[in-house]
């Protein structure tokens, strides 16, 4: 009888400070029946791993407009094998070169959205590969 | 699950094991079976840890507070775990959970555990999965177990109850006029904040809330509820100055309820509200889920809405069934 819910974090590595978009996805999630967590922005890929962790998310959307995507988001993929927590799924978003999403997915970032992304396709994309059934101690 | 299973578990929550700790609360969320099983097998080793509750209106400043009350207990090496709790949409059933925030800066440090927990709407035990959270943080070791609501309804209050030591925060300009304070949230604190203090009107709300707390007639034991001021955290140096002041008047709580031998009775009201949320959830939410679930609930809705057949008679034949009495 129990009762999942899926948790996602969405997190804004790096300098820039422009977390519209973000609190626009974090909201759009909450729609959807989701528990987000949103951390704000200026986060270095070790606080997004550790709230990752504390927080039991199955899945990680990283924000990032500043280009520095190449070594932010696969430095969280590390971090997150390093702790034993490879089994939380990570995806990007931002401003994001058609040419580095190769790299991406070769480093651990299971799927990239590029602004103009509708809304539903991100949430298809998750209901179709984020298990939450499967969680157990 | 085996009890050699169980013992592996409980030595993991022991040692620290931030991995498997917030696992075991998102099970407790999702209510898992075998995660209550954990519960059940861990109770006697909780009692440990001091619990403060920290509540007030959205944006008064609580998940502020709390990230400069961590930093001061850490001062004096005690370990902390924070349960931030906020409403899940009755609409959508999600939650967007925004108070760590303002807690990040403790990122690193292994004696600060932070978890964001949601309402979730169900009925038995708004707080249920609170008070099971306390207890793996309290067998995790943590001395100081902070838990962060928004002030309002009956499960605030619940759980609330589960601290011993509550702090209620109040701040200027924003309808939090003593008059208007919901009854029921006056009477439960033991501390008083009041943030933003350099923002006009502090000075009324802190001469209304003396005035009020002059006329309070039943004090238990003779605490009188303090009031501290916190300023701005425009000014960070003097802010953690003034929330230090404020983790003294916690500790000076802490001990007045050893002394007074009223810890005790904390620990009597804690236990009450536990067993009730516990009945509820393991009595009354099963019944009512049966009824959901053949449509026998909707029928009875249905009937009563027509006035055809009032809800007591309907309680009394469900009564009747499952509780025979
Ligand atoms: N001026 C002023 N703003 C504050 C103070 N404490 C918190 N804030 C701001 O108030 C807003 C809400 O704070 P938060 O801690 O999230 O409130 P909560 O909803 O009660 O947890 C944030 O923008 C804070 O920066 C204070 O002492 N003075
Ligand atoms: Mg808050």
């Amino acid at each position: 009888m129990s009762d999942r819910k899926l948790r996602i974090m969405v997190a804004k590595p790096g300098l820039d400070g422009h977390d519209r978009g973000a609190r626009i996805l974090a909201r759009y999630f909450r729609d959807c029946g989701y528990e987000v967590i949103y951390t704000g922005c200026h986060q270095t890929p070790e606080q997004i791993v550790e709230a990752a962790i504390q927080e039991d998310v199955d899945l990680i959307g990283l924000s990032c407009l500043s280009g520095a995507h190449k070594e932010l988001f696969p430095k969280v993929v590390k971090l997150l094998r390093e702790k034993g927590a490879e089994d939380i799924v990570v995806i990007g978003g931002g401003i994001i070169p058609k040419q580095d999403f190769q790299y991406l997915y070769d480093q651990g970032i299971k799927e990239v959205f590029t602004p103009g992304t509708p809304l539903e396709e991100i949430k298809e994309w998750i209901d179709k590969n984020v298990k939450v059934e499967d969680r157990i101690l | 699950m085996e009890q050699e299973r169980l013992e592996q578990v409980f030595e993991r929550i022991k040692n620290g094991d931030v991995r498997l700790v917030s696992r075991l609360i998102r099970n407790l969320e999702d209510k898992v079976p075998e995660a209550k099983e954990v519960i059940k097998y861990i109770y006697p080793y909780t009692g440990n840890a001091k619990v403060v509750g920290i509540t007030g209106a959205p944006g008064a400043g609580k998940s502020t507070i709390t990230d400069f009350l961590i930093s001061s207990f850490r001062a004096q090496d005690k370990t902390v775990g924070v349960l931030a709790v906020d409403p899940t949409s009755p609409f959508t059933g999600g939650a967007l959970l925004g108070d760590r925030v303002r807690m990040q800066n403790h990122a690193g440090d292994s004696g600060v555990f932070i978890r964001s927990l949601a309402t979730r709407g169900a009925l038995g035990g708004l707080s249920a999965a609170v008070e099971d959270a306390i207890h793996v943080l309290d067998v995790m070791g943590k001395d100081i177990i902070i838990v962060e609501t928004v002030g309002t309804g009956q499960s605030e209050v619940d759980i609330m109850n589960n601290a011993h030591t509550i702090l209620v925060v109040l701040t200027p300009g924003m309808g939090d006029d003593v008059q208007t304070i919901k009854a029921g949230i006056m009477e439960i604190a033991d501390i008083f904040v009041i943030n933003k203090g350099d923002q006009p009107g502090a000075r009324k709300l802190y001469m209304d809330l003396m005035r009020a707390l002059d006329m309070m007639q039943d004090l238990p034991g003779g605490w009188k509820p303090p009031i501290v001021k916190l300023e701005s955290i425009a000014k960070p140096a003097e802010y953690a100055n003034q929330v230090d002041s404020l983790k003294e008047k916690i500790e000076e709580h802490f001990r007045f309820l050893k002394d007074q031998k009223m810890w005790e009775l904390r620990e009597m009201r804690k236990a009450r509200v536990q067993l009730i949320n516990a009945i509820e959830s393991q009595v009354l939410s099963p019944i009512l889920e049966l009824l959901q679930k053949d449509g026998e609930f909707d029928n009875m809705v249905q009937k009563i809405a027509e006035k055809e057949i009032s809800p007591h008679e309907f309680a009394e034949q469900i009564r009747g069934k499952y509780l025979k009495i």
